[in-house]
């Protein structure tokens, strides 16, 4: 097939870039401060995508689950003494275990009437994690840090080192989740999606299916949190994983495209960079002379503007508009 | 006892600002079937122009009439833009368009009229009253009287006018009522304008109580709960809803908060909706399509 | 009313025993007996609003019957659910196509399997080499499917943007795939044109011979019902007024007068 054989290229390219180019070219300011959040947004998207995408379930409790991995990882280092990669892991599963636990209404519940169980999830955990000091180490201000970012003993706190470190777990989950969406798991989850009472008669476990898109979405999410509050911002409080970041989440999987994996990153890399675009062009035509504030609602109007042309447009979001381009390309350049 | 009362009768008032935002969702989701989620940006945007005409010096009822033409001419401006481009997508994508129309609404009131705290004062004094030995806050007493007023007029509309008429018959029977020739676009114009002045009175009410800010067009959250209590098409159950939910945070703050910390309203509404949706899955009011294979 | 042939009790594959159901106070279906024999197609007509979907949707748990009960294989149901009933081997298609719209064929008919999976999703986003065999042994057997009902061409296609009557054939291979002892099949020939009609009924007769799966189905083509199953039972409102063989039902006065009378 054509199509696997130019993707098949693609992938270690786009690696090596990763890997190697960025590394070897990227200044500071742009590792650390665009492609760090990219990387993790794009994971974030992806958890999101496996639940809503590809599984049917829409949420709009993202920010939530972040939130447990962040605070679950915090929890892990400081009060257990576990080592990162395991701390973790472990926060990935108690996002997962949340999930679960806030999808078990799904098994009732359709639609918008299911939004109200991922609300649950966004203010609860809200209020759990600012309630209780235990959850920030009884800090003052209610943030998170940790001491020291290492792997098996090397200091990765580094720009570059968070950088890799976020580069292996995202390139890793990403290939989980494209082997699980092209399997019988993903298929069980895109036949919910699409009728869910043809999938239970025809031998689908409607149920468990929905219950394990919760679960492994949420710990996507919840390493993403993690990321974001460590490798990112470097502390975090809860703040950070309020409401508005699960609208952004959502956002970017409505402009990637929805049940796509390689949309969350073409969605995550738009919202990372339209931002600067905006900023560029108000500096340009108003010489510097704008104010931060009306900045920012204009950046909100434009992408308000943007999800409803892409909802008009391009329901299938940017990459199927690449996809398209791209095969109009090749159709073009072949002789 | 009196305390119970109290918690109860504070909440409930209280559940009727809830009820006036939820109003505006029952109409435009009985006219066209979409979860508007921009409510919330109406109700800010909607309070922010009249507080800002108003402090520019004009009149309050003139500033109140201008701010009703925007509303209208917005309305109009949503119906060509957004909804008719949109017309027969899934329930779900007409959501997430409604999503980002708040985004635009948000930043453009935001973006013209600034962000900071408007106070507004509609000339309520908000002493406490007391019957007997329970007190009542005055302003929830108006807030209550106005929902209710609002809630009659709109089913007075909804009755006696032929505009009502035929907007039930939208709401029952669309491909039907295009067939006797209401045109549906038309219909959508005048909803999405009605929900606006709700939207503006429930912005009004809940300015006057905590300063015409942000925070406003979060309210849209806790219309979520109540609508899924009361059901999506009924205005009377929104009303019912918004006393529910009203009702039951306040004494749930009162009466289990302190064990596990207090400070639970933000979510403790979304629990109590799910354990409603466990008993009647389409609300009190609300009907549930039977599916067919 | 008499079954067409005396038998005994284990060659009986689907016993319906006295189900009634009813909407919202009307009755759908009413007191209803009859029995489909292991290997049959036994087909089930009737006028529209005569209960036939409803009964479908009862024998594999979609609805829930107000009374009676149901027998398959020996096993006795009040109520079965939908994930019950394909486990056990009752496969559906149904009247307005119930397709995975956004996905393709291949995958529409690879979800059939899913009864078949036994790898964990660990396994599979790990592709491990259990899963990748397993995915590789499910793709040979919706292979076969897909060369069984012709639809190679469209094996990459996505559902949504193919013609009716190949959607229809998809649904047939998507039941078909899970290999079930029974299939109900809800008007499996509706919309199309004589060519297509003839093409279907072929294959479903195929289906029961050579694969040997137990058929129910409804349809209004009378003219090919009669060719095509061995046992029809007729209902209108939710009774049975019929039950034997195209012959038996055929010189039936009753059958004659409520529904053939009136068609013809």
């Amino acid at each position: 097939m054509p199509r696997r054989a130019r993707a098949g290229l693609a992938i270690p390219l786009l690696l090596l870039l990763a890997f190697v180019g960025v590394p070897l070219v990227g200044t500071e300011y742009w590792i650390g401060a665009i492609l760090l959040p990219f990387l993790v947004l794009s994971l974030a998207g992806l958890g999101l995508n496996l639940l809503t995408g590809y599984a049917g379930q829409t949420s709009i409790g993202s920010g939530g689950f972040m939130a447990v991995g962040a605070f679950a990882t915090f929890g892990f280092v400081v009060h257990g003494g576990v080592p990162l990669p395991l701390a973790l892991l472990l926060a990935g599963l108690a996002a997962a275990g949340a999930g679960l636990v806030f999808g078990l209404p799904s098994d009732r519940i359709k639609g918008f009437y299911l939004m109200v169980s991922s609300l649950a999830a966004q203010f609860f955990f809200e209020w759990l994690f600012q309630k209780f000091p235990w959850f920030y180490n009884y800090g003052s201000s209610g943030t998170i840090a940790l001491p020291r970012i290492a792997v098996f003993g090397l200091d990765v706190g580094s720009t570059l080192g968070r950088y890799y470190l976020t580069l292996t777990i995202v390139a890793g989950l990403t290939w989980f989740a494209a082997n699980l969406m092209r399997s019988q798991t993903g298929r069980s989850f895109m036949a919910v999606r699409d009728m869910d009472t043809a999938a239970a008669v025809i031998g689908i476990p409607v149920y468990r299916a929905k219950l394990l898109a919760f679960a492994v979405s949420s710990f996507y999410l919840g390493i993403a949190g993690a990321l974001w509050a460590f490798a990112y911002l470097g502390s975090a409080s809860v703040q950070s994983f309020g409401i508005s970041r699960s609208f952004q989440i959502l956002f970017i999987i409505i402009i990637g495209g929805m049940g796509s994996i390689a949309g969350n990153f073409i969605g995550a890399a738009f919202i990372s960079l339209l931002p600067l675009a905006i900023d560029h062009v108000a500096q340009a035509l108003f010489a510097g002379h704008v104010d931060a504030g009306l900045l920012q609602n204009i950046e909100k109007a434009v992408f308000g503007v943007l999800i409803i042309w892409f909802l008009i447009k391009e329901p299938d979001g940017l990459a199927r508009l690449f996809q398209t381009i791209g095969a109009r390309l090749a159709n073009w350049l072949r002789p | 006892m009196s305390l119970f009362l109290e918690t109860l009768i504070g909440g409930l008032l209280a559940g009727t600002m809830y009820s006036l935002v939820a109003i505006g969702f029952v109409l435009i989701y009985k006219a066209s079937g979409v979860f508007n989620f921009a409510q919330g940006s109406i109700l800010l945007f909607s309070a922010l122009l009249l507080v800002t005409l108003h402090e520019a010096g004009l009149p309050f009822v003139l500033s109140a009439a201008l701010t009703m033409l925007v509303l209208i001419a917005g309305a109009v401006v949503i119906e060509h833009t957004v909804l008719r481009p949109l017309a027969n997508r899934s329930p779900m994508t007409l959501f997430m368009a409604t999503l980002g129309l708040s985004y635009v609404v948000e930043g453009t009131a935001q973006g013209l009229m600034g962000a900071q705290v408007h106070a507004l004062d509609l000339g309520i004094e908000d002493v406490p009253i007391f019957f007997g030995d329970v007190l009542v806050s005055q302003f929830d007493l108006i807030a209550a009287t106005t929902a209710g007023t609002l809630a009659l007029v709109l089913a007075l509309l909804f009755n006696r006018t032929r505009i009502g008429i035929s907007l039930r018959a939208v709401a029952d029977d669309t491909r039907a009522a295009l067939s006797i020739g209401i045109n549906l676009n038309r219909i959508w114009q005048i909803v999405w304008a009605v929900a606006g002045m709700v939207g503006l009175v429930a912005g009004v009410m809940w300015g006057a109580r905590q300063g015409v800010q942000f925070s406003l067009s979060l309210v849209v959250l806790k219309a979520l709960p109540v609508l899924i209590i009361g059901g999506f098409t009924s205005i009377g159950g929104a009303i019912v809803g918004g006393l529910i939910v009203g009702a039951a945070e306040n004494l749930a703050e009162t009466y289990i908060g302190p064990f596990i910390g207090g400070g639970i309203t933000p979510w403790f509404p979304y629990v109590l909706a799910i354990a409603f949706l466990y008993v009647r899955p389409a609300g009190l009011f609300g009907e549930r399509a039977l599916e067919r294979v | 009313m008499t079954h067409p042939t005396s038998t005994i009790a284990s060659e009986l594959l689907l016993d319906v025993r006295s189900v009634s159901l009813a909407f919202k106070g009307v009755k759908a279906i009413s007191d209803l007996s009859f029995s489909v024999e292991r290997g049959e197609i036994c087909a089930l007509i009737g006028p529209n609003g005569a209960g036939k979907s409803s009964l479908l949707n009862i024998l594999n748990g979609v609805y829930l019957a107000d009374s009676g009960e149901i027998v398959f294989a020996g096993e006795h149901f009040h109520r079965i659910e939908p994930l019950e009933a394909a486990r056990r081997g009752i496969a559906r298609t149904f009247q307005n196509n119930a397709l995975f719209k956004k996905m393709s064929v291949i995958d529409n008919i690879l979800a059939g399997l899913a009864r078949h999976t036994a790898s964990s999703f660990l396994a599979q986003g790990l592709r491990l080499p259990s899963a990748r065999r397993e995915e590789a042994r499910l793709r040979e057997q919706a292979e076969d499917i897909l060369a069984f009902l012709d639809l190679q061409p469209h094996r990459h296609v996505v559902v949504g943007t193919l013609p009716y009557g190949v959607q229809k054939r998809v649904e047939l291979a998507r039941a078909l795939v899970g290999r079930p002892t029974l299939l109900l099949l809800d008007e499996p020939l509706a919309g199309m044109n004589a060519g297509e009609k003839a093409e279907m009924s072929g294959f479903i007769a195929a289906i029961n011979r050579h694969l040997g799966v137990t058929v129910v189905l409804i349809e209004h083509d009378v003219g090919i019902v009669m060719n095509l199953a061995g046992h029809i039972v007729v209902l209108d409102y939710g009774r049975k007024i019929g039950d034997g063989t195209p012959a038996q039902v055929r010189a039936s006065p009753d059958v004659i007068a409520a529904y053939l009378g009136t068609r013809h």
